[in-house]
């Protein structure tokens, strides 16, 4: 019912400013083909597929259930950590199969990152420890690259400004939304193609949430981002793209619709969706 | 004026994602190394086990006949008889020392879980080198305080030191199981107005229950294969009695005064008595994970 083969550069109204920016690379940066997620045999997942277009956000919506959360993580292979999971169909990272034996898992998560409900950042760590971790386990030793990815990072994610004095203070000494912002820089200090954002502010209070909101439409130019989230104003302001999942039969996840954010919330084509963003449902 | 501004991080990603590359290749290699350096340890841990576990079984099922579970051992030198009294005796003994500290193990588990005062400290500092001290220490104590008062050997000095023995192991291992529940818990009785009492009786005990089990069946199954405090409390006896008050027969004294004697069916017997042993205390092990396991299944 849904068509996958939607691509990105159909996609209408997605550009903010048309003039300025040529539509986005048409390779897409991931790509999903009837992706299936099972755990001990039980389907969570079934049957997706769409596209990851390049530099935009692509926000995951549907009620709890929907399977959005087990979806995202199969893009970067945290399922592997879980006895029972089976990620089936196919999950391509630009021509890199995600899942075919060609890229071991650590290298594919420092090309596709993770951002989490809570903020996690490493208690024992100062806050340049913590920014530059995912480097530093990835081998890289050079100072000045360190220094200068820390740099970059914080900056993007707005948080050079209050914590380039204090380098060496413990994370835990940030709040819960500077604290978010580390785990972004963190992130992004790797230099992903792929940043996954798993409901990024469910914890954190309105101002933390809009700094961060505002923060995901700058970081666009840097990488791609894919965003989780239960609250569909969110879905309307941050993404471009949007993919709506439901609860199927036997309470495994499908795709319902994936359009254009304009287009899915404005017009949609399946009555589900229409039902779900007027909120009469979910 | 979006590709210009690109170029520094692009010029980054390549060479992050390049070192990372390496990096991952160089890790293979000894990665391979690592796991094979673990699997050589788990072989040098495995075969103590296993050796034991084959001799002894191998020693000991020889003695197996129905007359090892069912006869009253006989004097040296004649052929025939078994351990029966050796075993129940062993059965009561193991029976009510668990009986009187599987109670208290578990209420001072639960008190160092839920209180952080410092009566908790000094009762977890105390449980902790109990747990450390040897276990004949405790026989002697227990010869000094039930056996020399009483006059005669019996079981009950016995129980009294295998539940001192089990005390500290059923404590510590009931507040572990007790702590693993989510406080969300707690605090979710809490705030219906359940007294504190109530929730961990209603809640917070019965969530604990496969991690209770678990230790109480450990606590159990570290004290039964016990021989020193045996020595000064229960003494052994060659015939059959049901009375605590008594001396009995119990499986370790089997082993430990049949195995030096110089008459081979005594020497078989004490290796059927060990091998009794091994086999209890692995069913009590393997049968409280199942336990656990089944509960924790339930529950989900």
């Amino acid at each position: 019912m849904t068509d996958p083969m939607i691509k990105p550069e159909l996609a209408p109204g997605v550009a903010a400013e048309p003039e300025l920016v040529p539509p986005p690379s048409p390779m897409p940066v991931m790509q999903l083909r009837d992706v299936s997620v099972a755990f001990s045999g039980r389907p969570a997942v079934r049957n997706v597929s769409f596209d990851i277009p390049e530099n935009e956000v692509t926000a995951l919506i549907g009620p709890s259930g929907s399977g959005k959360t087990t979806l995202l993580r199969s893009l970067n292979r945290m399922h592997d950590l879980v006895r029972g999971a089976e990620v089936s169909g196919s999950i391509l990272l630009g021509d890199i199969d995600v899942y075919g034996g060609s890229i071991s898992p650590t290298l594919l998560r420092s090309r596709v990152g993770m951002v989490f409900q809570r903020p996690n950042p490493f208690p024992t760590m100062s806050i340049y420890d913590n920014v530059t971790s995912g480097l530093r386990f990835n081998g890289v030793r050079r100072k000045a690259l360190l220094e200068e990815a820390a740099e970059s990072a914080l900056i993007a994610a707005a948080l050079w400004d209050s914590v380039k004095n204090r380098m060496k203070a413990h994370a835990s000494t940030l709040s819960g939304g500077e604290q978010q912002r580390l785990c972004i820089a963190r992130a992004l200090a790797v230099e992903p193609r792929v940043l996954l954002m798993d409901e990024p502010t469910s914890s954190l209070d309105p101002v933390a949430t809009k700094r961060i909101e505002e923060l995901l439409g700058e970081l666009k130019d840097r990488v791609s981002i894919v965003i989780v989230t239960h609250n569909m104003q969110q879905a309307m302001r941050v993404s471009d793209t949007c993919a709506f999942l439901l609860m199927g039969e036997d309470r495994a996840g499908e795709l319902v619709e994936y359009a254009a954010t304009t287009k899915l919330f404005g017009e949609p084509d399946d009555p589900r969706t229409a039902d779900y963003v007027n909120g009469r449902f979910g | 004026m979006t590709l210009m501004a690109l170029d520094p991080i692009i010029a980054r990603r390549i060479e992050i994602h390049s070192i990372a590359e390496r990096t991952v290749q160089g890790r293979e290699r000894r990665a391979s190394v690592a796991v094979w350096a673990c699997r050589a340890c788990l072989i040098v841990v495995l075969i103590p086990l296993v050796a034991i576990l084959f001799y002894v079984a191998s020693r000991g099922i020889a003695a197996w006949n129905w007359a090892f579970f069912s006869h009253l051992p006989t004097p040296a030198g004649i052929p025939g008889g078994g351990v029966s009294n050796a075993i129940v005796g062993s059965l009561i003994i193991d029976g009510v020392a668990a009986a009187a500290a599987v109670p208290f193990g578990v209420a001072g588990g639960l008190f160092l879980a839920e209180s952080d005062g410092p009566v908790a400290g000094a009762l977890r500092f105390a449980a902790d080198v109990l747990s450390g001290l040897p276990s004949i220490t405790i026989g002697i104590f227990a010869y000094a305080v039930i056996v020399k008062i009483q006059g005669h050997f019996s079981a009950v000095s016995a129980s009294f030191a295998l539940g001192v023995l089990m005390l500290p192991v059923i404590m510590r291992a009931s507040e572990t199981a007790i702590r693993s529940v989510p406080r969300e818990l707690l605090e979710g009785g809490l705030s219906l107005g359940a007294r504190r009492a109530t929730v961990a009786r209603k809640v917070v005990l019965p969530a604990a229950l496969p991690g209770l089990i678990t230790g109480v069946l450990l606590g159990i199954a570290r004290a039964a294969g016990e021989t020193a405090p045996l020595l000064f409390t229960v003494i052994g006896s060659q015939y059959w009695n049901l009375s605590p008050t008594k001396p009995m027969g119990a499986l370790p004294l089997v082993v430990f005064q049949n195995g030096i004697q110089a008459y081979p069916d005594l020497v078989k017997t004490a290796w059927g008595a060990a091998l009794f042993l091994v086999v209890m205390i692995l069913v009590l092990s393997v049968g409280s994970r199942l336990v656990a396991a089944r509960l924790r299944k339930v529950r989900r």
